[in-house]
């Protein structure tokens, strides 16, 4: 049995109070009816309604969510089928295998640069669609590093069960695989789809006119001083993505416990 | 049982990196026969079990079934059906729709399928199961939902991998009978693989006992058991005493076989003088408490050593004056307090010239 | 899925697609950084030379391969504001790495030890900030480092300090921020390795007389090397091109080779400067990246494969 000391126990409270401090306070001060943040006046929505006026935000919040949307939805579609090649064995799959894993620990103003660069090179105009290209590429190998996760540990005998019965692969694929990971796979579109909405830095570099996200206007006010819209702006971000990453849980607990005692 | 070979391996070979699996080896399996691929761990028989699924690709030699080369064939166009070690049941699915499975793929209307599977699941005994899924039944009836589930596509050969591992052994003695009523009934070819000797020796018409990847021995259960080819598959089948001489004398019927302090004589055909060993199963041994004067054919005098108490039988342990130990089993007949051998006394030990078996090798 | 060499049709397609998707998206991108690298900068659109036009034939092919130049490396190399850049870059991923490690160690030994039941909260509640928006989280350090900020205002009144400390455009606000922004790329590795760790070592060891310290240093810690590696190049890699952490909490002093990166791009508009950056700084990150890998595969090869012959055969 393990035992749980006093000195975890501290360290834990000061490691989960020190991630949550900050965001505590931000979403305190998010009803704060001052502008200065060093003084407290009261608590009032007043920040949240302006932020309702403010038509470039609420436009930017769309562009993110739709960016989102639809660069998770094909990162999802492209990783899935990536976490699929890594379990083969095939020519080419070092290199297929290094550029999946390396954007992941590759600065991000590289591969902004990068992509930049190459959209110009073949001159496609850019704007929304230039980052809906950049963050699939970007999320899809975060989405194909879960899902690998999920087949690395997925009973092949079910496949080949499957095939021994007459089922060819893509049928197998969709009638056995699929049902069993879509945890996995619900997990990676969740994983990309946060991605995209917060992703800066790409965005910057391959955003054209018309296209602004989220973070771009958020960053572009931030540069200016703290203003107290940004803090009801990020509250509200907070409150979708931990509503979000709930449901989530809530779900993966029912399908968990479902197949608990099938031992896939 | 038929004669006609419905599969064959023809001079198959299967490496995996530096590991040869399967070395050269060519096999004939009897359409109607229920067959067993019986060996160590590493031996190669469940390598061969999928080379025949279509889940490997021998890198030599190939794979006959009814007459059809298999090379290049998925395994999902073959008419042959595995019965998986874990069951590999679909847990998404219930009994009925796992067995269902095979036949959906075909394309079967639906109420042809409907009807092959109440017949499945009758002939396994789980009709009131159906609507189940697999993670609410015991071991026992998952394995037979995998039974029935490669049985529904009325295979020609239904391959079996270590179908009752995961049983205990109350449950594995039934099921065995029952699986070899099945196949007698059904009149399918079966390939077991087992690790088992009891197992193989209990359903199989014919085994092949294997070692690294090659044939040791092939032929029915009493063939293999008693007479086997050569010292190896003497000792992996069962227990047996080896005991080493030469051939001194050869006669029409029979061979003499010395070595110091013994002579045996063993049935056999003529063969040439030289170094030989003979193969006596315990079984085959008798223990007397009356130790004769002179030299005998075909016993010895000894000391016991250990008796080991089965039930059923106990194993005798006895120390010979040369230094050999040679092991008898004797079925216990009587109540352990009044038998009359103990630890420490002096016995003889006999068989007869039928009971040992001769080996060049 | 099948070892069998022969593929169908739909599983290739299925390998091809994200294959061809990464290429195009990925590689190419980068060999188009590497040719940048070589040009000049014009006021043009594209503000750079030569363009690479398939269209002038084996002439233009020609004249584009002359007009190449490894000028801007020459840059890179004499002016030493480059240099810097690199080395600050490099100095602030190994001394935020270090704060990682010591800080997100104690916490992820402390998951690992937690009772099963909570296990699963306790770390989805370290993973759940990672959810919230990158740009939040350090934007939420702005409101509390500030002159009149929370830090100072808490400072002053537990009487530590009689005036103002300036955090906000310092070394050490950048520190904080990018601490804070990977704690849980540091943690989740660290947790892993250690949670796989068998509670029974720890007894054999204070059965064979280690106290708890030494017991730690010599079996929890070394046995955690792998988690210790993985989280130290999931952090070090990306800090060293971190960009938004120093452009909001720290000053122009601070300028890690992100922010130099971003300047020579969008505030020069020299194109062909940043893309040599951008070189230069994968050939520094790349190394460590490949003798990682080539330790995890060698970690998991077959013959380290535990178990029968048999099951070895069947996962080469």
């Amino acid at each position: 049995m393990k035992r749980f000391g006093t000195v975890n126990l501290t360290a834990l409270a000061l490691g989960l109070a020190f991630l949550y401090l900050p965001i505590a306070i931000l979403i305190i001060y998010s009803f704060n009816d001052s502008r200065l943040v060093t003084v407290w006046a009261g608590a009032s929505l007043r920040w949240y309604r302006e932020l309702l006026r403010d038509e470039a935000m609420l436009d930017a919040a769309s562009v993110s969510l739709r960016v989102a949307f639809l660069s998770a939805t094909l990162a999802t579609v492209l990783g899935t089928l990536a976490a699929l090649a890594l379990t083969q064995r095939f020519r080419g799959k070092l290199l297929f295998s290094g550029m999946i894993y390396a954007p992941l620990v590759m600065p991000e103003v590289i591969t902004g640069l990068s992509l930049l660069l190459l959209f110009v090179a073949v001159e496609i105009e850019r704007g929304f669609w230039t980052i809906v290209l950049a963050h699939t590429t970007l999320t899809l190998c975060f989405v194909a590093v879960v899902v690998h996760a999920r087949l690395v540990t997925f009973d092949k005998s079910l496949q080949e069960a499957a095939m021994d019965l007459g089922c060819p692969p893509l049928r197998t694929f969709l009638t056995i695989t699929l049902p069993l990971i879509w945890p996995a796979v619900a997990s990676g579109w969740m994983l990309a789809f946060a991605l995209s909405l917060d992703d800066l830095v790409i965005a910057s570099f391959v955003t054209g006119p018309g296209a602004t996200t989220l973070p771009l206007r958020i960053y572009s006010e931030v540069r200016l001083g703290v203003k107290p819209e940004i803090n009801a702006v990020c509250t509200i971000m907070i409150a979708v993505v931990a509503l979000g990453l709930i449901v989530a849980s809530l779900l993966t607990k029912r399908s968990a416990s479902r197949s608990l005692g099938a031992r896939v | 049982m038929s004669a006609r070979a419905i599969v064959t391996f023809e001079n198959i070979t299967k490496r995996f990196g530096d590991f040869v699996a399967v070395d050269g080896l060519t096999l004939d399996i009897f359409a109607r026969e229920f067959f067993a691929l019986l060996g160590p761990s590493g031996c190669g028989k469940t390598t061969l079990l999928r080379l025949l699924a279509g889940f490997e690709q021998p890198d030599a030699g190939r794979v006959v079934l009814d007459g059809e080369d298999l090379a290049g064939v998925p395994p999902y166009r073959r008419p042959v059906n595995m019965m998986f070690q874990s069951y590999a049941l679909f847990p998404h699915m219930t009994v009925a729709g796992n067995v269902a499975f095979g036949l959906k793929q075909d394309s079967l209307p639906r109420d042809e399928i409907a009807a092959r599977v109440d017949e499945m699941l009758g002939l396994v005994q789980l009709r009131p199961l159906a609507a189940r899924k697999p993670d609410q039944l015991s071991g026992g009836q998952r394995q037979r939902v995998a039974l029935a589930r490669s049985l529904a596509k009325h295979p020609k050969v239904l391959l079996l991998d270590e179908p009752l591992a995961a049983l205990d052994r109350k449950l594995r003695e039934e099921t065995r009978f029952e699986l070899k009523e099945l196949q007698r009934r059904l009149e399918t070819t079966f390939v077991i693989v087992t690790h088992d000797q009891d197992e193989a020796m209990t359903v199989a018409d014919r085994i092949a006992v294997m070692n690294r990847g090659k044939l040791a021995q092939v032929g029915a259960p009493a063939e293999v058991y008693e007479q086997p080819n050569s010292r190896w598959v003497a000792g992996f089948l069962g227990e047996v005493n080896l005991i080493e001489g030469r051939v001194t004398a050869v006669y029409p019927s029979f061979v003499i076989v010395e070595r110091e302090g013994m002579r045996l004589r063993v049935a056999h055909a003529p063969i040439a003088p030289g170094p030989a060993a003979v193969a006596l199963r315990p079984e085959n041994v008798r223990v007397l408490t009356t130790v004769p004067e002179g030299s005998f054919e075909n016993g010895a005098a000894g000391t016991v050593a250990d008796i080991g108490y089965l039930g059923t039988m106990s194993i005798y342990k006895v120390r010979l004056d040369d230094g050999l130990v040679l092991k008898a089993a004797v079925m216990n007949e009587q109540r352990e307090a009044v038998r009359a051998v103990h630890v420490n006394d002096r016995v003889w030990l006999s068989w007869t010239p039928q009971a040992g078996v001769l080996l060049a090798e | 899925m099948q070892n069998t060499q022969q593929r169908d049709l739909v599983t290739r397609i299925a390998i091809l697609m994200p294959y061809l998707w990464l290429i195009a998206l990925f590689l190419v991108p980068f060999l188009i950084v590497l040719k940048i690298s070589f040009s000049q900068t014009t006021i043009a659109q594209p503000p750079y030379t030569p363009v690479f036009d398939l269209s002038e034939g084996w002439e233009g092919l020609k004249q584009f391969f002359a007009a190449l130049s490894t000028e801007n490396y020459a840059t890179l190399v004499s002016d030493s504001l480059y240099l810097w850049s690199y080395l600050k870059s490099l100095q602030v991923a190994a001394i935020s790495t270090v704060i990682l490690l010591l800080t997100a160690y104690p916490v992820a030994y402390a998951l690992a030890r937690a009772p099963r039941r909570w296990q699963g909260v306790l770390v989805l509640s370290v993973v759940l900030p990672f959810w919230t928006s990158f740009l939040i989280r350090v934007y939420a350090w702005i409101n509390i480092l500030q002159h009149d900020g929370l830090l100072n205002q808490a400072l002053i009144a537990l009487r530590i300090v009689d005036a103002p400390v300036t955090w906000l455009a310092t070394d050490t606000a950048v520190y904080i921020g990018i601490v804070y922004s990977y704690f849980p790329f540091m943690v989740l590795p660290l947790f892993a390795a250690l949670e796989k760790m068998d509670n029974a070592l720890l007894e054999a060891a204070a059965d064979l007389g280690a106290p708890p310290w030494r017991a730690f240093f010599q079996i929890t810690v070394p046995l955690s090397l792998p988690g210790i590696a993985a989280g130290t190049l999931l952090c070090f890699i990306p800090i060293v091109g971190e960009f938004v952490i120093p452009d909001l909490l720290g000053s122009s002093s601070t300028a890690m080779i992100g922010q130099t990166l971003w300047l020579e791009f969008f505030g020069n508009r020299d194109w062909p400067v940043a893309s040599a950056l951008a070189v230069v700084l994968l050939a520094i990150l790349v190394p460590p990246i490949l003798i990682y890998r080539q330790r995890e595969t060698r970690q998991y090869s077959p013959s380290s494969f535990r178990g029968a012959p048999e099951a070895r055969a069947r996962n080469p």
